[in-house]
Order: structure tokens, then C-alpha cells, then sequence
């Protein structure tokens, strides 16, 4: 069934739909078209299923148009993107010529429609060279942290960014210092899909069911992929300071691929050093299990996020949305997401995670009174309405580039 | 603002614009702090007021918040966090001041310009801020303060902190105008009132109150 921007009205509140509805009379008629590089699978792909028939239904042109590319191509953008993060890559010329030849022919084929362009990530950014012949405004969606990238790899991408008239950058800390404008649009998270929705309480305890955790017990909850930057260990040897003296179950769970080696020996390690222990719940979850996660976070009493390294780790907003105080580490995005002693504790360590976790435990009070705020925080900062303004926002800059204070009527 | 016009109510909307500028040190901040544009002084002293709302709230400016955590430099936080934001009417006098109490510290000695940790780098952002009316118009203090329980938050935030430190006005805009319409006891009242240590919600309470104290 298909979702309208009214749905949107009772979880997000009146006000904000109403005023999506007046900012985007500014821009209404005005033909946005997306660009990227694939229709399903990852997090750009998700976004845009969700903002496109929220912008449509407010008026806004909006269109979805995908680059084609073969294997070598995205072989290419494969090791362009492990680059930008900063991992060491070998990048030969063959490689730049293969992300040229793939360029080119898209510039041939891609019909321009948008009065804005968003092209979004490194591996379509060369669509920019058709500005020079076409106009239009274009704008460069940067959903990854070039914040520490291989010098090659940026020296080849910034000539394309620099001729678009905008960038746009999750967080501050990704950016970089451009010669073109840049804003923040922070990601966010759909309150009506499968994984943030309300649950009843009954679905809520067959699924704790189903894998065996008892719902009448306390539950320490961290959801992520099996990889040594999320800390699954350090989450079990907080868990095991807390247990001396508090009762607890603690939940491990996060999808697990196929073709990933690192992860199949992290999720042996997690296995091992949870061996004996019948409240450590270690789940392999698979894909189209947003439902169960959902189910498992509610069912939670405390969730944990203790990643070493993260990008914006949006598995937080989904935690404090359901109303639950998060333990996170002090990085990345998890810093914007958890205020500290408001919505969650920021920690960096096991040690500093158990002593939150068994203050927490111990505190029903204080647990719904983090709650509570993380809910707010999220509702005003992280839900997708706010993605829409956003992007309705960077439409009005795109005609306003010089000006701090914009007057509309 | 002409006096005997009605009274209108403008909201705004608030795009974060990134600068890529980024500070690890005491010397590196107060250095970006003489450069930045006067919407970078405005975002990093009034942010929290919009993106928090929580029922207490801890507010400072990021400048302080940064200095004494990232720095740990508590002694020059607090400072910086003490730096009365209702004192000034224009960003430029804010600036100077904030640059006044970093160099004076520096000056001061005792301390050890070190380094933040990995990741816990200042940001410069910029605040991009689109104005418009709300469509509320008050003709007369009556009509105002019956209108005001209505105003939203952005309403309030744009009429106290943005138009008076940003626009350059002297005081806030409510309280010019009340005096323009011979309410000067409410026109102070409303001016004394301090914004920057309570919630917005709080504070619109504040003025409703000082409305209510008239009849």
C-alpha cells in the first residue's frame, strides 16, 4: 500500500507536514531528477524509494534516473570508494580510464531533464561535465566520508566536484574544504517502514520468542553487521562486568553476508567468547528482517551502539525513535544521535559502557527520561520529513548562493 | 519597523552550509574565529536553541562546549560559555568579544595549547536562514498577545536572536514594537527577559506571562 505525506501526519506532528507543504509551494513545478548508480540494494538506493513520492506528492518534479556501468566500472568505483575512506587501494591508469570510458557513454545516453541535478556519490560524478553544454543547476550528493581520502583517488574526483554548484555532506565532519558551497543534510529514518514502525506488544514477544529471549527479563540490544569497528566484543565484556550484579540477557544481531570473509571469522570470534553463556542471544539475521529488528529493539531495555569507527550509524536514530537510551562509542555520527546524559551516554571504552549500562539497568526512571528526549531529538532532527525540507531547502540556496539571510514572500 | 503598521509575525527555515574549516587547537579555532563569516559566529552561539528541546536543557555556546571537552580547557569553557549573548547587537561585537576572552587566556599562561583528539575536530558551519511571513499579523497589543500562545518556536527564535543580532536591531523585535505603540513598560519588561537560559517553550511562556501581567 502506498504511503502519502498524511500518514506521515500523526508520528511526525501536523506542523512539520504543513509546513513541508508551504516551503515546497516555493519550488512547486520545478523538475528535480536524481542520478546514481544503482536501483536496489544499499542505502542511496533506500532514500530515494522513500523521498521521491513524498516530493512528488508536494508538487515537486521529481525523477530517478540510474548510470550504466559493467563489472570493471564498478570494480573501479569499488575501490574508489574503499580509497575515500581512506584505505590504501591500488588505483592504476587502466582503472581511471575504465571510470572515463563509463562516464562518456553515459554522458551520451543520459537524458537531462531536472532543472536541479543530484547526482549522488563518486561513481556517476562525472555526469557534471554535461553542465558546461546543458546549464542546469547540479548538485553533488556525498553520502560518504571524504574527509581523509587518497590523495589519487580525490585528485581525479575533484575536477568533476568542483564544477557542480553544490555538494552536500551527511555530517561536518565528512566534508571538505571545496571552492563550491556545501551543506548538511543529515540521513534519517523512515518512522513508517518495517523497521521503525509501531509493533504490538504481542508481535514484540513472539519474536523474542522465536529466538529465545525472555521478555520478562532486562535485554541489552546492539543490531549490527559482525565487523570489529561495531566492538561486538567489547559489547559482550560490558555485558559480562554488568552481569556480577545485574540481571540481564544481552542480543547480538546483524545480518551476515556471504562474501564477507572478515565477517564470517568476527561473528566465530562474537560465537566464541559467548560460548556458555545461555543469556548472550548471538543472531544471524536474515535479509527482510527489518520486522524482527524492529521487534528486538523494542523489546530491549537498553541499546547499545559501540562502534570504534562509524559513518553515521542511523541503527541509533532507530533506537532512541522506540523511545530506548543508547550506549554509544564517542565517534562519528553516533555523537549528533546520543547528547550525553539526555538522550544516551557517549563512552569509550567496555569499562565506561558497563558502568552507563549498569546505572541504566538499574534506573527505570532515568531510562524513560532518556527515552523520552531521544524520541524528541529524533522526531525534530532524524526523520525523513526533515530530509524532505532539506532537499526542498538546498533547492530555494541553489538560486540564493551568495546570500546568508534569504527573504521568500 | 513603522509603528503603526501591524505587527508580522516572520518564521524562518535554516539550511546548515558547511565550510570544511576545521580547528585542532586553541591557536588553529581563534585563528578560523578572525576569518569566518559573522552566520559562523551566529550558527555556533545559537544552534542548540533549535536543535534541542528537551525539558533542561544545558545550554552553551559550541565554542565553549568544544574548548572545554575536546581540550579539556574547563577554566576557558566555562568563560567562553559565561559570554552574555543578549549584551551585544551585532555579531561583529560578538566575535570580538569571544577572539577577547581566548586571547586573554592564552596571555594569562598556564596552559598548553595540545591538541584535540582524532575525531573530536571543530567544524565550521554557517547558518543559511530563509525568512518568511507566518501569515499572523497583530494590529494592536491586544491582537499580539492574543496571538502570541500560536507563535511557533522558529517564529520566536527569528524575531529575538536573528533579526536582532543579524539584522542589526537594537533590542528584540516585539519589544521595539510594543514601544512604538506606547507599551514601554511591557517593551522592557519583554527586553529583560533572557532567552539564552531557558527553552524557547519556556520562554514564550515568559512573555505570555509578562502579556498577561498588563490586563
Amino acid at each position: 500500500m502506498a504511503i502519502h505525506l498524511a500518514d506521515y501526519e500523526e508520528v511526525a506532528g501536523r506542523e512539520t507536514i504543513e509546513e513541508l507543504r508551504v516551503l515546497a509551494d516555493k519550488v512547486r513545478g520545478r523538475r528535480l531528477q536524481n542520478i546514481n548508480s544503482t536501483p536496489v540494494g544499499g542505502g542511496v538506493a533506500e532514500i530515494l524509494t522513500r523521498l521521491l513520492p513524498l516530493l512528488r506528492e508536494l508538487g515537486i518534479d521529481a525523477t530517478w534516473d540510474v548510470i550504466k556501468g559493467d563489472q570493471a566500472f564498478f570494480n573501479v568505483t569499488k575501490a574508489f570508494h574503499n580509497a575515500l575512506h581512506g584505505n590504501k587501494e591500488t588505483i592504476t591508469a587502466g582503472m581511471l580510464e575504465a571510470y572515463r570510458a563509463t562516464t562518456q557513454a553515459n554522458l551520451e545516453q543520459m537524458n537531462i531533464r531536472g532543472d536541479v541535478v543530484i547526482v549522488h556519490d563518486p561513481q556517476p560524478a562525472g555526469m557534471v561535465e554535461l553542465r558546461r553544454s546543458m546549464g542546469r543547476q547540479w548538485v553533488w550528493r556525498c553520502h560518504i566520508d571524504v574527509s581523509n581520502p587518497d590523495r589519487q583517488v580525490w585528485e581525479f574526483l575533484e575536477p568533476y566536484v568542483n564544477q557542480y554548484d553544490a555538494a552536500i555532506f551527511s555530517m561536518p565532519d565528512f566534508a571538505q574544504q571545496l571552492p563550491i558551497a556545501q551543506y548538511m543534510v543529515a540521513p534519517s529514518i523512515d518512522p513508517l517502514a518495517d523497521k521503525n514502525r509501531a509493533l504490538s506488544p504481542d508481535f514484540v514477544n513472539e519474536v523474542l520468542a522465536r529466538y529465545e529471549v525472555d521478555p520478562e527479563r532486562p535485554v541489552v540490544t546492539q543490531i549490527s553487521r559482525f565487523d570489529r569497528l561495531k566492538d561486538p566484543l567489547g559489547v559482550i565484556a560490558a555485558y559480562r562486568m554488568v552481569k556480577r550484579r545485574h540481571d540481564c540477557q544481552l542480543v547480538l544481531a546483524g545480518g551476515g553476508a556471504s562474501d564477507d570473509p572478515e565477517g564470517e571469522l568476527v561473528l566465530r570470534e562474537v560465537q566464541e567468547a559467548a560460548a556458555g553463556d545461555r543469556d548472550i542471544h548471538i543472531l544471524l539475521l536474515p535479509p527482510f528482517s527489518d520486522l524482527e529488528i524492529n521487534a528486538l529493539v523494542r523489546g530491549s531495555t537498553v541499546v547499545m551502539q559501540k562502534s570504534i569507527r562509524e559513518g553515521f550509524g542511523l541503527t541509533v536514530s532507530e533506537a532512541l525513535w522506540k523511545k530506548k537510551p543508547v550506549i554509544g562509542g564517542a565517534v562519528g555520527g553516533i555523537k549528533l544521535q546520543v547528547i550525553h546524559g539526555i538522550t544516551g551516554f557517549l563512552v569509550h571504552s567496555a569499562e565506561g559502557a558497563a558502568r552507563r549500562l549498569a546505572q541504566l539497568l538499574d534506573d527505570p526512571q532515568l531510562r524513560t527520561e532518556l527515552g523520552e528526549n531521544g524520541h524528541s531529538h529524533v522526531k525534530q532532527n532524524f526523520l525523513l520529513t526533515r530530509h524532505v525540507k532539506d532537499y526542498i531547502l538546498v533547492m530555494l540556496a541553489l538560486d540564493h548562493p551568495n546570500e546568508d539571510i534569504i527573504r521568500l514572500s | 519597523m513603522n509603528h503603526q503598521e501591524p505587527f508580522v509575525f516572520y518564521t524562518e527555515r535554516r539550511l546548515v552550509a558547511l565550510t570544511g574549516m576545521r580547528a585542532r587547537t586553541l591557536a588553529q579555532l581563534v585563528g578560523h574565529l578572525g576569518e569566518i563569516s559573522g552566520s559562523s559566529i551566529f550558527y555556533h552561539t545559537h544552534q542548540m536553541y533549535l536543535a534541542h528541546h528537551f525539558e533542561t536543557p544545558v545550554f552553551s555556546n559550541d565554542f565553549a562546549l568544544w574548548v572545554g571537552g575536546a581540550l579539556q580547557q574547563e577554566a576557558l569553557g566555562e568563560k567562553l560559555a559565561a559570554v552574555d549573548l543578549l549584551s551585544f547587537t551585532s555579531i561583529r561585537q560578538l566575535r570580538e568579544e569571544i577572539i577577547r576572552v581566548i586571547e586573554r587566556h592564552m596571555a594569562a599562561g598556564g596552559w598548553q595549547d595540545r591538541e584535540c583528539p582524532p575525531g573530536d575536530e571543530f567544524h565550521f558551519c554557517r547558518s543559511k536562514s530563509f525568512i518568511m511571513p507566518t501569515g499572523l499579523e497583530a494590529r494592536d497589543p491586544d491582537e499580539f498577545f492574543e496571538i502570541l500562545p500560536r507563535v511557533s518556536n522558529l517564529s520566536l527564535f527569528f524575531h529575538f536572536f536573528e533579526s536582532r543580532l543579524r539584522l542589526g536591531h537594537a533590542t528584540n523585535d516585539f519589544s521595539e514594537w510594543l514601544a512604538g505603540r506606547g507599551e514601554t513598560g511591557l517593551a522592557q519588561a519583554i527586553d529583560e527577559a533572557d532567552p539564552y537560559i531557558m527553552t524557547l517553550d519556556q520562554f514564550k511562556q515568559r512573555i505570555i506571562m509578562i502579556g498577561k501581567s498588563r490586563s
